[in-house]
């Protein structure tokens, strides 16, 4: 009886002691400084974290730059601290979504701009990036064309992310295979067939496509469509004044579809992920690929590049025969944008404007001597030692007479997912061209 | 025992914890999910009361009967897999590896303790083709040349066979530790004596050894069809659920429909419906082992 009287003890005591240490306060955090105000500082100086989530690594890409500029800023204002997290690109769209359901997303943080982006401009939590950098005095520090490319986006309702990166898309081509099979840069849809049919007879795979991402499948069906109807296509699309079934939208299905059933993009594309099939075309195994100007980085890596970045050649998507669409018409976007949450700026509004200031200015000579990377915003000088890739798209960039976006970028996620998914089934032969178009008008006429 | 029950104190100190945390972490959940259902939107449209309108939903949604189609044949065909090999594993520990089966018994385990993504990893260089062939497609092409070379993971029909012997062959060694645990209770009278009837071989099992075997059974089967009528894991990190969605589950579905496509009240109604499934299959199998039990 005593000894069930000591345990019932023992056991009333553990419970109480976990429950007061689950239930204290957190331990206070040691801190280096004591804990008085500092006097002598002055008012104005800015103290604050700037918070990034992002879906690229701390040591590459916009995470690296911004990094770098924020602790040159630091000479300037010490109280500005830089913080970074990461998160997949296929868990961004929930994460945003669980941020903003509890208003606390970030002062950067990575959005698709398009629909998606539209719902938070809805709901008040993002940000007008124009406004804002008029007021600071920086809006010089962006390129007027991403301006007006991000604002058409979102429907022209304001200036909502930022270009933090600027691409054009198209098809690479390994010249040496060219050369080798004496094929000419074609100009005309039927003339990449044509080059196509002749590598493919060759034993040379034509195209590296990444059919598991499934995107560049439609980046090629959107390429057609722009080519036949021109390069405001998939705005009339959304607008109504063309239909998915109409007999242009049908035919690039075809012709995609006749495309991976002749073999020009392998064998299982839809098991060939974004990383191996850049690869087939880094080691020489495809001949051209489709991918926006985002894959100079890699094309600029000797590590990555086994051809030599020498031996990349770029052309425009070739015109269709009795189509609208032109060469002068570039496939060109700011790949996924960067947002600024408002919660978070109107908590601490100097310090994340004097970031701004520090930052935004510096930025696009910095993406362009650090990583030949081309953004939205201004550079004040191209480096010497830019790479000639990098020229040449540069150049592209500023021959582009329209600007038009990807397949699905006025579609919402649900129409997105029906565009992508079922592209993997018309390159298998599972769906007809004009099912597949069918069931894309249909989720548009339901967005 | 009768005494410990009317202690209510420690009861409160024992149980109390256990079904607080139960209650933080699943019951207010499950009752909020289901609240979910009648409304539709996101976190950042804000939500509207619908009513019905999302069961109504499921009705016409052709997305949704595919998913449920492929679990329930996911389920079914998973489920008879794991079993069966199970058993035939814990026989083979049982009456021929006996005292040395322990080596045996740790290896067909081992895919239990890997985690899952890695599992499908494996199986996708396994059944690769591109860039490269994997070891299946390198083994078609020097048997029978190109013309037997599949994309397997990447066409519907054989993707979903591809599936099957994966989550087959990782959880087999679970279900053969289960059975064998089982088997070895069977008192060695009963099997010696029927042995002395005449009783060998598939008659042994089948007469003297599932019989005894069944309470085992009826768990290990309520096991498997809740883990399989629940899959997700192995399957996003296998195929996807694509091309298309010709390997989407309905887990799946649900993920897309709440967290792609932002409709949470819809994505609450389809998971309402798969715990609805798996609350009926279990309670299936219960009435099925009850009635056994039952029977003289």
């Amino acid at each position: 009886m005593k000894s069930r009287h000591v345990l019932w003890n023992v056991l009333v005591v553990i419970v109480v002691c976990v429950t007061l240490v689950a239930c204290a306060p957190p331990a206070a955090e040691p801190t280096a400084e004591p804990a008085v105000e500092p006097t002598e500082e002055p008012a104005e100086a800015p103290e604050g974290v700037i918070h990034y989530l992002t879906v690229q690594q701390e040591d590459e890409g916009w995470p690296l730059l911004l990094s770098q500029l924020t602790t040159e800023c630091q000479a300037e204002h010490p109280g500005l601290s830089w913080e970074y997290e990461y998160v997949t690109q296929d868990d961004l769209s929930q994460h945003i979504q669980l941020l903003a359901g509890s208003d606390s997303l970030p002062e950067l943080f990575n959005y698709e701009s398009g629909a998606p982006l539209i719902d938070l401009v809805d709901s008040g939590q993002v940000v007008e990036v124009e406004e804002l950098f008029t007021d600071l005095g920086i809006m010089d520090a962006l390129n007027p064309a991403a301006v007006t490319l991000l604002k058409g986006l979102v429907n022209g309702i304001g200036l909502y992310a930022l270009p933090m990166e600027l691409n054009v898309e198209g098809f690479w081509y390994n010249k040496a295979i060219f050369d080798q099979y004496g094929l000419d840069v074609p100009t005309t849809w039927d003339e990449m067939l044509a080059a196509a049919d002749t590598l493919n007879d060759a034993g040379v795979q034509p195209f590296a496509v990444s059919g598991m991402q499934a995107w560049p499948i439609t980046r090629l069906i959107n390429g057609y469509v722009v080519r036949y109807y021109g390069y405001d296509a998939m705005a009339r699309l959304i607008a109504g004044e063309l239909s998915a079934t109409d007999e242009g939208f049908v035919e690039a299905a075809q012709v995609i579809q006749d495309m991976a059933l002749a073999d020009y993009f392998g064998p299982g594309v839809n098991t060939l992920d974004y990383g191996p099939a850049q690869d087939l075309f880094l080691q020489g195994e495809a001949a051209m690929f489709y991918m926006g100007s985002w894959a100079l980085r890699d094309f600029n890596n000797p590590e990555v590049n086994l051809i030599g970045a020498d031996n990349i050649g770029y052309f425009n998507i070739p015109v269709v025969e009795g189509g609208v669409g032109t060469m002068a018409d570039y496939s060109i976007n700011a790949g996924l944008t960067t947002s600024l949450g408002q919660t978070a700026y109107d908590e601490n509004p100097e310090a994340v404007g004097a970031w701004l200031q520090c930052v935004m200015p510096k930025y696009g000579d910095q993406a362009m001597s650090e990583l030949g990377l081309i953004t939205g915003f201004a550079v004040s000088e191209v480096p010497d030692d830019v790479s000639a890739l990098t020229q040449m798209t540069l150049a592209e960039l500023a021959g582009a007479e329209n600007g038009f976006p990807w397949f699905e970028a006025y579609f919402d996620s649900r129409t997105q997912d029906i565009a992508t998914s079922n592209a993997q089934l018309l390159v298998t032969g599972d769906i007809t061209p004009e099912d597949y178009m069918a069931e894309l008008q249909a989720a548009i006429d339901a967005q | 025992m009768a005494s410990t029950f009317r202690d209510w104190k420690a009861i409160l100190v024992f149980v109390g914890p256990a079904l607080l945390l139960f209650t933080l972490v699943m019951l207010i959940p499950i009752v909020w999910s289901v609240g979910f259902t009648f409304f539709e939107g996101s976190p950042i449209g804000g939500f509207e009361f619908v009513g019905l309108d999302n069961y109504l939903r499921l009705i016409g949604d052709e997305d949704f009967h595919y998913s449920l189609l492929f679990t329930l044949r996911y389920a079914f065909t998973v489920t008879s897999g794991q079993i069966l090999l199970g058993l035939i594993l814990a026989l083979f520990y049982v009456f021929y590896l006996r005292r040395g089966s322990s080596l045996v018994r740790t290896l067909v385990f081992f895919p239990v303790v890997v985690p899952t993504v890695a599992i499908a990893q494996l199986f996708v260089k396994l059944f690769e083709i591109s860039p490269q062939y994997g070891l299946v497609n390198a083994l078609l092409a020097l048997l029978g040349g190109d013309s037997l070379v599949q994309p397997w993971t990447g066409q519907g029909d054989t993707g979903f066979w591809v599936i099957i012997i994966m989550d087959i062959w990782r959880a087999m060694g679970f279900y053969g530790v289960l059975l064998y645990a089982g088997l070895i209770e069977v008192p060695t009278e009963v099997i010696e004596s029927a042995r002395m009837d005449g009783a060998s071989g598939l008659s042994l099992v089948r007469l003297i050894i599932l019989p005894l075997l069944r309470p085992v059974l009826t768990s290990s089967l309520i096991f498997s069809l809740n883990g399989t009528l629940k899959v997700f894991d192995s399957i996003l990190a296998l195929t996807g659920g694509g091309p298309g969605n010709t390997t989407e589950p309905l887990t799946l579905y649900m993920y897309k429909t709440a967290f792609r496509y932002n409709e949470y009240g819809y994505g609450s109604t389809v998971v309402a419906m798969l715990a609805t499934l798996s609350l009926l299959v279990t309670l299936v199998m219960y009435r099925f082992a009850r009635r056994d039990v039952a029977q003289p």
